[in-house]
């Protein structure tokens, strides 16, 4: 089958040809436009992600600001059903506050929360990934036995274990301030282990090719030819896990938020705007947890299948 | 094989030590044990005498070991919340956990892994579409969000199901059961769902995976050259070759069921250790905190070394044979 | 030529593969026939379409590959447009095929016993004991010694020489009368190599199997076919016997080809190479598809393609031939 491979491979003799219109051309671009799923999905991910970074333009109120909420319109239901009106199109929350731009604010910490772990998990496993492969032995016996008992703790429980001890550790004023970052970090610290083993494996691979040994025969500094030749060479799978993660972390401060332990509810995400709801769930005013719900279930969804996509097309095997 | 068995055992203890050493320095090290223990009132010198009499001024090993002595025969002091003794709390929740667990990981394997195995042989079918469609919600939902979905459907809207608690249960021993009564029975299911369909949808892709894998590979290839028949070929070969590296990532994985019990736990205010977990990180309540780390840490040391010892017996490739590698 | 019915005809067989990029020919209009009891040698470079040739033949082409036109017929009966369930019957039975690489081609899992037993009672009316009879006596056949104890091992327990004879042994379970041997000799090492051609060839003695052996290792071929077909992108370019196409090879391909092989008796020139490469699939040229790297290349070769055709003592698509007498086609 290998001729047939190679007869996919190459494409006909042309002059050669601009970025965008390679992009256009590339096979990437072929399956993402046949694939009506991804290109759905990747459309609502965008709308969602769209809507949420505006949200500070396009939100008919403002959640936070407390003056403007009032507790007479507390658990008003949404605008098509009895007792609703247009000014909260989507019903209020147990405090007054309006649904619909405390889901677009919700959602925009949500994603703050999410791409930030990511990225600091990205760094944080990269790195010692790269360390570990490059060095071997002993710090990559270390680094591979602290990744491997962190794997076989589930993520959230991680995450609840470092969130319960940042609380237990530092003083109560603070801690409102700072559950942010707590969060972010906890969930980085959960996931970095993935992104670890693939730069790991790459770079073991890598180390021992030969433009490495070149480089090593002239003298190129270990620093500058792990960041300049290596990095490049096992960015490719890295990439397709920081997406596929980017939907797991936002689930996961999703839950964390839901557990009680994530972001509060004067500063609610998604987790948190449901979790107030679910109390509210069994006397009918379904709204305060089920906008929250859909939203959140239609984002991560749209990332998956994105992030679904985008390992198939990275396959060689599938190719 | 003895030496494999030892070989296992010894990282087992191992690991065990490692996290009961975590637990230990949570116990000690995050926040003050006094003052959690004390009330405001109690002067120095009393909290001073206090922290003698529990040995907290010992040697850093010693109070270790202390702490892994105690642990062993489980007493892990008393709850900074309930002020009662952190074992008793856990030997009361553990039943209402390990029944969810054991039936959401039954429900996971016993639907996931039929799933898989059809959406492996039949990867067009219209119905196989389905299934994996059905199958990237379960990836995506939040397991609250599901649970809350569930709640929604069956017991607001529909009424048929309870949406919280354990119903009515019966007491064995020190062993509470839900299995024995209607109620218990009704009140089980829609967290047992919750629970597993996580589990169920990562097993069933995981199986269909490793299906189309093994339906790719020469010996596959090979047996059809011979003529055998699609189902010795299907559910002879392929079968036995797609379970044997399942059977180890399920088993980890259903060892997690236990720990995702604290979301589902949550959600129906389901008296186990997980909402006790969650509840003592609220309240920063460190002794519950340290007592479940150990407990979870433990069960799954079992279940690791279960599945190792497992794919040892089942896969001959890990028996070696000197003999045999002889001859041209 | 013959005065025996042919055990396989092929008659015009074209395998396609539909792409995003147009649909490619993978093998283009070959025709041959294997006699009862002859090795067909079926010779080419990577991915001139030998392998394509022999899995369509057992019916094992891998989706979106398929068979677009022609004709294949076993013993006078057409198998290429037979229902899954009849060819099936037909695999192990009546054609048997082994491939290139043992380490891969057996279940892991299972004992060899095990897969000897389950390939015997598919095909044969043996009851357990019987079957594992007869696979004991397989085993001694390929020369495994000690069979008694080695049927109850795994294919992990066996070298890689021995495991190719299992697999053989595998092949040959039921009885079939034509095996299709894909590089048989490629993995194991050069002393093996010696041992796997000459049990094929003793084997085919034995029990009248005819075998189409394919492989890009002419030498093999040399010491084992009755008959050579060389093929070259997705076409067979000449056909004749073994030791005419050697001496006296009448396509230009083919001479390149005699000339590249290093001898050890005889005249040692410097090896020959021919230039270029072969196309790839999508990019076949007009007319014979070897004219770009063909030395004798004039006009016609550029413009039409040659059919297979009388040419010194063998058979050969190239249009320097076009003027000798057209065989009776064999």
């Amino acid at each position: 089958m290998a001729e047939i491979a190679a007869a996919n491979a190459a494409s006909p003799a042309r002059p050669p040809p601009g970025r965008w219109w390679r992009i256009a051309d590339s096979d990437l671009w072929w399956s993402f436009t046949h694939s009506p799923v991804t290109v759905a999905a990747a459309a609502i991910a965008a709308a969602i992600i769209g809507a949420a970074l505006l949200a500070s333009f396009i939100a008919p109120h403002d959640p936070y600001d407390l003056a403007s909420v009032s507790l007479l319109d507390a658990t008003d239901p949404p605008a098509w059903l009895d007792g609703g009106n247009w000014t909260y199109p989507l019903g209020t929350d147990n405090q007054g506050r309006d649904m619909l731009s405390a889901i677009l604010y919700g959602t925009r910490l949500s994603l703050v929360v999410g791409c930030a772990a990511v990225t600091l998990a990205l760094l944080l496993g990269v790195g010692l990934g790269l360390l570990a492969g490059w060095r071997g032995g002993f710090v990559d016996a270390l680094i591979m036995r602290v990744a491997d008992v962190q794997l076989s703790f589930p993520a959230i429980l991680v995450a609840l274990l470092i969130d319960g001890i940042a609380r237990s550790v530092l003083p109560r004023q603070v801690q409102t301030q700072i559950t942010l970052y707590v969060l972010i970090a906890a969930i980085a610290l959960s996931y970095w282990v993935h992104f670890a083993r693939t730069v790991r494996g790459s770079t073991m691979v890598e180390r021992d090719k030969e433009y490495i040994q070149a480089a090593r025969v002239i003298g190129v500094h270990p620093v500058r030819m792990v960041i300049g030749h290596l990095l490049p060479n096992v960015i490719g799978p890295v990439l397709v896990i920081a997406t596929i993660n980017l939907a797991t972390a936002i689930l996961t401060e999703a839950t964390l938020s839901f557990l009680g332990v994530g972001l509060p509810p004067t500063e609610p995400s998604l987790g948190t705007l449901i979790r107030v709801g679910n109390d509210f769930l069994l006397s009918g005013d379904w709204w305060i947890s089920i906008f929250p719900g859909i939203v959140l279930a239609l984002l991560i969804l749209s990332i998956n299948l994105v992030g679904d996509w985008l390992r198939d097309a990275f396959n060689p095997k599938l190719r | 094989m003895l030496a494999f068995v030892i070989q296992r055992l010894v990282q087992s203890v191992l690991v065990m030590l490692a996290v009961g050493f975590i637990a230990f320095a949570l116990f000690n090290f995050v926040g003050d044990p006094i003052s959690n223990m004390v009330g405001q009132d109690t002067t120095m010198a009393d909290r001073a005498a206090l922290r003698e009499e529990l040995g907290l001024n010992d040697n850093f090993v010693v109070q270790f070991a202390r702490f892994v002595g105690r642990a062993v025969r489980g007493d892990f002091g008393l709850s900074y919340q309930q002020a009662r003794p952190v074992g008793t709390i856990i030997l009361e929740k553990m039943p209402a956990t390990l029944e969810l667990s054991f039936l959401a990981a039954l429900l996971a394997l016993v639907v996931g892994v039929p799933m898989g195995i059809y959406t492996g042989l039949h990867r067009h079918s219209w119905v196989s579409q389905a299934m994996l469609a059905v199958s990237l919600v379960g990836v995506s939902l939040p397991t609250f969000l599901i649970g809350i979905f569930l709640i929604l459907f069956f017991a607001v809207i529909l009424h048929w199901l309870p949406s919280f608690g354990r119903g009515t249960v019966v007491h064995i021993g020190w062993w509470t059961t839900g299995l024995l009564t209607v109620e218990g029975w009704r009140a089980i299911i829609l967290p047992a769902i919750t629970l597993s369909l996580f589990q169920l949808t990562l097993i069933m892709r995981l199986v269909r995976a490793e299906m189309i894998e093994v339906l790719r590979t020469d010996y596959i290839k090979f047996a059809r050259a011979r003529g055998l028949t699609n189902r010795a070929i299907n559910f002879g070969h392929a079968l036995k070759n797609t379970l044997v590296p399942v059977i180890t990532i399920t088993g980890l994985q259903l060892g997690s069921i236990i720990a995702f019990a604290v979301i589902t736990e949550t959600v129906f205010q389901w008296p186990g250790m997980g909402l006790m977990f969650i509840q003592a990180v609220g309240f920063a309540d460190i002794p519950v905190m340290a007592a479940y780390l150990v407990m979870v840490g433990f069960l799954f040391v079992v279940i690791n070394l279960s599945v190792d010892l497992l794919y040892y017996v089942v896969d001959p490739r890990l028996r070696v044979d000197r003999e045999a590698v002889a001859g041209g | 030529m013959r005065n025996s019915e042919p055990l396989l005809k092929v008659e015009n067989l074209r395998v396609e593969v539909p792409t995003k990029r147009g649909t490619l020919v993978a093998v283009d209009d070959v025709s041959f026939s294997i006699a009862p009891g002859e090795v067909l040698g079926v010779v080419g470079e990577s991915g001139a379409g030998k392998s394509l040739t022999g899995a369509a033949i057992i019916g094992l082409l891998e989706p979106p590959l398929r068979i677009a036109g022609g004709r294949i017929a076993l013993a006078g009966r057409r198998i290429d447009t037979l229902p899954y369930e009849a060819m099936r019957r037909i695999r192990g039975k009546e054609i048997g095929a082994i491939f290139q690489d043992p380490l891969t081609s057996l279940n892991p899992l299972f004992t060899i016993g095990h897969q000897l037993v389950e390939t015997v009672r598919t095909h044969l009316d043996l009851g357990p004991s019987e079957a594992r009879a007869r696979a004991l006596s397989l085993l001694k056949e390929v020369g495994i010694a000690g069979a008694d104890d080695r049927i109850a091992h795994y294919p992990h327990q066996f070298s890689g020489g021995m495991r190719q004879r299992v697999i053989i042994a595998l092949a040959l379970a039921a009885n079939p009368r034509l095996i299709i041997a894909d590089e048989p000799t490629t993995a194991p090492d050069v002393s093996i190599q010696a041992q796997i051609i000459a049990l094929l060839k003793r084997l085919g003695r034995d029990h009248g199997t005819a075998i189409m052996l394919v492989t890009h290792d002419m030498r093999v071929i040399a010491e084992t076919a009755h008959r050579v077909a060389v093929m070259y992108a997705g076409r067979i370019v000449e056909i004749g016997p073994v030791r005419t196409i050697v001496e006296q090879p009448s396509h230009p391909y083919t001479i390149g080809l005699m000339a590249s092989i290093p001898r050890t008796a005889g005249r040692r020139d410097r090896l020959q190479q021919i230039d270029g490469t072969m196309p790839r699939l999508n990019a076949i040229p007009q007319g014979c598809p070897f004219n770009p790297r063909c030395i004798e290349a004039f006009d016609r070769c550029r413009r039409e393609r040659p059919d297979l055709m009388a040419a010194k003592a063998t058979e050969a698509a190239c249009w320097l031939y076009a003027d000798a007498k057209q065989p009776a086609h064999a």
